[in-house]
């Protein structure tokens, strides 16, 4: 159960209630009415909201991804409004950072981005006290910061490192993507893209294509067909969190 | 102190559940409409229910990822924000200014941005 129990949303339930029983009323009682039921009318609502027959995965092909670019990193925060100036440099968010490898033996560079790998079983939501770390119908991982007390357990949990705290006021966030000190926050696979039928900014930045997104669940996307046909890696695929994000070349 | 914010709100709130009577004296808010027209309800409505309509809102649009809908703050800050300072807080902002006077404070703004934004105006379709 995700959805936090609150007034506003017992009454939702109620008025749909009252709308499966036939009655078409707003009033439950006099002087008792539901403004929610006007905002319920699907036909008002574009957006119908994540639904869990689709699972939104990427695949990176980490050898078509440059040593040195931070394309995607850069995209990632001008979409997402992480443009301020640190007090102490050590605590800059880090929604998608670039990482490389180097195999000592055959003096082989790689380099490839780390993100949240959006687990069908995340660690971090089964440690968050409020309920503030949740996965959506679609598999997208989030810290609802309307519950998030700033605990950090979730960050500890990660494997992946993925999450950041912000330790200091913000005041020039992108009005599309709230976020503010005192909470955890993480990729959110640009959320407010992906419900518009858009592609994550880092998706569409990178110059390579190394990045491609889609619905793993769909047979016919191209996602869920490279990784029918290639060969793909759960980075530590032994702790079997059944990751959103699969790589290539590694 | 929390008692006396209480009763301050419960003052205000008798205030405006009665906006035909008027206390001889009492100072107002001020309360500009920067884009006349009509709001997502009738006003009185709005005065009394809008911090319910956005509780809601922020559940659906947060963890159900349902958006375009009539409550949602982005909406409120496009329609609301003044043309001078571009924003719903500060000095004389739509929101600010009601929420002083009822002794309101919003920690809403350490993440959602107050100011009307361009980018977001177009994506959603929305004149500022
Ligand atoms: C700690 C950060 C934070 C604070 C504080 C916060 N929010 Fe949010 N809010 C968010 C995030 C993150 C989203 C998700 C945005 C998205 O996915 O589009 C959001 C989304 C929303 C939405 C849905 C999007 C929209 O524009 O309609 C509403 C409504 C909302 N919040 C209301 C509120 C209200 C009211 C308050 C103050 C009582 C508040 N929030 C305080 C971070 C915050
Ligand atoms: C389409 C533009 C528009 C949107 C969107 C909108 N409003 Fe309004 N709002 C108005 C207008 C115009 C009025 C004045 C209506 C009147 O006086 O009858 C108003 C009036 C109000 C009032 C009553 C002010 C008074 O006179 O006491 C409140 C409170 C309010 N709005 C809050 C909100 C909130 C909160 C939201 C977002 C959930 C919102 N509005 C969204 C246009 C808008
Ligand atoms: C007509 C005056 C008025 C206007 C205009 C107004 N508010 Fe309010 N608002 C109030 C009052 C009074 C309360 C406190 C009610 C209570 O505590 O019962 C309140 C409470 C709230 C709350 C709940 C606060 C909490 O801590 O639970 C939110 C959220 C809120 N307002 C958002 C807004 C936003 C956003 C706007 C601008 C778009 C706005 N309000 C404009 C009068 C107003």
């Amino acid at each position: 159960m995700n959805q936090p129990e609150d007034k506003s949303r017992r009454s939702f339930i109620g008025a749909a209630a009252v709308g499966v029983a036939g009655l078409g009323t707003i009033a439950l009682a006099p002087g008792l009415h539901l403004v929610e039921v006007s905002q319920a009318n699907p036909t008002s609502a574009p957006s119908q909201g994540a639904s869990s027959k689709v699972r939104w995965g990427m695949l990176i092909d980490t050898t078509k991804c440059a040593t040195g670019c931070d394309v995607c990193v850069k995209a990632c925060a001008t979409e997402n409004g992480i443009n301020e100036t640190l007090k102490d440099a050590r605590q800059g968010s880090q929604w998608i950072r670039k990482i490389d490898l180097k195999d000592p033996k055959a003096d082989h560079m790689h380099s490839l981005p780390m993100m949240c790998q959006h687990c069908a079983e995340p660690p971090c939501v089964d440690v968050c006290p409020t309920g503030a770390s949740f996965k959506r119908a679609d598999g997208i991982v989030l810290v609802d910061r309307h519950t998030c007390i700033g605990c950090r357990y979730c960050m500890m949990a990660c494997p992946y490192k993925a999450r950041s705290f912000v330790h200091q006021p913000l005041t020039e966030q992108n009005p599309e993507v709230p976020r503010g000190l005192g909470c955890v926050e993480s990729c959110t696979f640009c959320v407010h893209r992906v419900d518009k039928g858009m592609k994550p900014a880092c998706v569409e930045s990178c110059p390579e294509g190394a990045l491609t997104f889609g619905d793993l669940n769909d047979k016919n996307s191209e996602i869920a067909q490279r990784i029918a046909r290639e060969s793909s890696t759960q980075v530590r695929a032994d702790l079997k969190l059944n990751l959103g994000v699969r790589y290539q070349g590694i | 102190m929390a008692l006396m914010k209480r009763a301050l709100v419960g003052f205000a709130a008798v205030l405006l559940l009665a906006p035909g009577v008027s206390i001889a004296g009492a100072a107002k808010p001020v309360i500009t409409i920067e884009n006349p027209g009509e709001c997502i309800a009738p006003a009185e409505e709005m005065r009394r229910n809008h911090m319910e309509m956005l509780k809601h809102q922020r559940d659906r649009t947060m963890r159900q990822g349902i958006r375009g809908e009539k409550a949602s703050l982005n909406e409120c800050i496009n329609c609301h924000a003044s043309k001078t300072t571009g924003s719903v807080t500060g000095k004389g902002g739509f929101c600010e200014s009601c929420h002083t006077y009822a002794a309101v404070n919003l920690e809403c703004w350490d993440c959602h941005q107050p100011k009307a934004g361009k980018k977001h105006a177009e994506a959603a379709g929305v004149k500022p």
